[in-house]
């Protein structure tokens, strides 16, 4: 797997910051994420494009970083879980999320919140058939899904989403 | 041992006539080499950013495809969904919100999987597939273009370009429907396409069926040019389940017996029928079919 190490040098954009790095090319996003720029809130979950643990944004859609080549991610622009929050403040999901009991192990948690923020900024009143799907390719093992459907469905009523937080 | 990121068509076909492998969204491509089933290329061509590929449109009464549209895309195209029906079907059913985000159907019907959901609708609906390399272009049935399960006709230079569907006859419809054990990131069990034409006594004037996860490709049922004239019954049901079953050549996996695929897709092969001749008929069943009827999963 040589090729895998030859090394490119990428810039790549996240949460509105421009990172340089020399990785092989083909690393998966999540890995250089975590271990190159030092942002672990995104999860390695099943490495298979099923659990949905890796989301993030780019250009401002979900996309499955285990499966997505890093260097093919130039020029665009990711947001991970830390890029959601405003500043300090959690975002109205985040805070949903841990009102209605929505998270418990927490390691479905940030792909989760990816998606749902996508869902939300393009459906701003979901109905709950609308949240399952755009929750639905994201596995949680712990919550039964309840109430995480019900945190995304609260932060809908509660307010519309700053779509300014999404990296577009 | 390269990456590059092409910057345009040609830029990407000299790529290839140089050994590179083209990568679009990466989620057949990089999952594979994340699980052993083939190493990543040592040389590859992104051309994901290539907006020439990634357009809809008709051109000369044809509805052309852009290799480059996604599943996302294609899902919720007024003009798929009005002649193609089916293939937006398919489209909604494939994997989950991201994955469909990035899956293009270039990618996908050049993957060959035999469980492939938008084969069976661009089977039926008489798609072509267009290739291109560094010197040549050529169009080619879509019937033709899988020789087996991750294999095409097309040679190692050759880039998908674009698919193109003929324009759809007037009273017509198309529907694709699966068997599925879950709602989202699955793997068809069976699937069936269908494309039903009616005449004006609203006999048939054209149908046509194919099957997925049934044989080594994605196969067209055979014979039923037979119920040409007839009314849609019972009886015309029955024939072409029972056709679609014993042309089937299932194999035993995990997801399902042989057995039970034979007998599924037979009932699969009636179902997508009946929801093609009911979109000819004028009514408006939502995308997919799998959803709007309950066929498949329930929550």
């Amino acid at each position: 797997m040589s090729a895998n190490n030859e090394n490119v040098n990428v810039q790549l954009r996240v949460n509105g910051v421009d990172y340089p790095v020399t990785i092989g090319h083909g690393r998966n996003l999540v890995s250089v994420l975590r271990t190159e720029i030092g942002l672990t809130g995104t999860k390695e979950g099943c490495d298979d494009c099923e659990c949905g643990a890796c989301m993030v944004l780019l250009d401002g859609q979900p996309v499955n970083s285990c499966s997505y080549l890093a260097a093919q991610a130039e020029g665009r622009s990711i947001t991970t879980v830390e890029g959601v929050m405003d500043g300090a403040d959690l975002h109205p999901l985040q805070q949903n999320l841990l009102d209605a009991g929505g998270v418990q192990c927490g390691f479905c948690t940030p792909g989760m919140i990816i998606s749902a923020t996508a869902l939300l900024a393009r459906t701003p009143a979901p109905s709950e058939e609308e949240i399952r799907i755009g929750l639905s390719g994201n596995l949680c093992r712990c919550t039964g899904y309840t109430k995480i459907i019900e945190a995304v469905a609260r932060t809908a009523a509660e307010t519309a989403v700053p779509t300014s937080t999404l990296g577009r | 041992m390269t990456f590059t990121i092409a910057t345009s068509v040609d830029d990407a076909l000299a790529a290839m006539a140089g050994g590179a492998r083209p990568v679009a969204g990466g989620s057949d491509l990089v999952v594979g080499a994340r699980h052993g089933k083939a190493p990543l290329p040592d040389s590859l061509v992104a051309i994901d950013r290539l907006s020439e590929l990634a357009t809809i449109g008709h051109v000369d009464g044809r509805l052309r495809i852009g290799a480059l549209a996604t599943h996302a895309q294609l899902m919720e195209d007024p003009r798929v969904i009005a002649s193609a029906t089916g293939l937006a079907d398919a489209c909604a059913l494939v994997g989950s919100p991201s994955t469909r985000n990035v899956g293009t159907i270039g990618g996908n019907v050049m993957n060959s999987s035999p469980a492939m959901d938008t084969g069976a609708p661009l089977l039926v609906l008489g798609a072509d597939v267009e290739l291109r390399s560094s010197t040549a272009t050529r169009t080619l049935p879509i019937a033709e273009l899988w020789t087996g399960p991750g294999r095409t006709v097309a040679t190692a230079d050759e880039l998908c370009t674009a698919i193109v569907l003929p324009a759809a006859r007037p009273r017509s419809g198309s529907a694709y429907v699966r068997l599925e054990y879950r709602r989202a990131m699955e793997i068809a069990v069976v699937g069936a396409g269908a494309s039903v034409g009616l005449d004006e006594d609203g006999t048939i004037a054209s149908i046509s069926v194919a099957l997925s996860a049934v044989a080594p490709t994605i196969i067209a049922v055979t014979g039923l040019d037979a119920l040409v004239g007839r009314a849609i019954d019972d009886a015309v049901l029955v024939s072409l389940a029972e056709a679609a079953a014993a042309q089937a050549t299932p194999i035993s996996d995990l997801r399902a017996t042989d057995g039970y695929r034979r007998h599924c897709v037979g009932v699969m092969a009636r179902r997508a029928v009946e929801a093609a001749w009911r979109r000819a008929l004028g009514e408006n069943i939502a995308v997919p079919v799998n959803r709007a009827l309950g066929i498949g999963a329930a929550r």
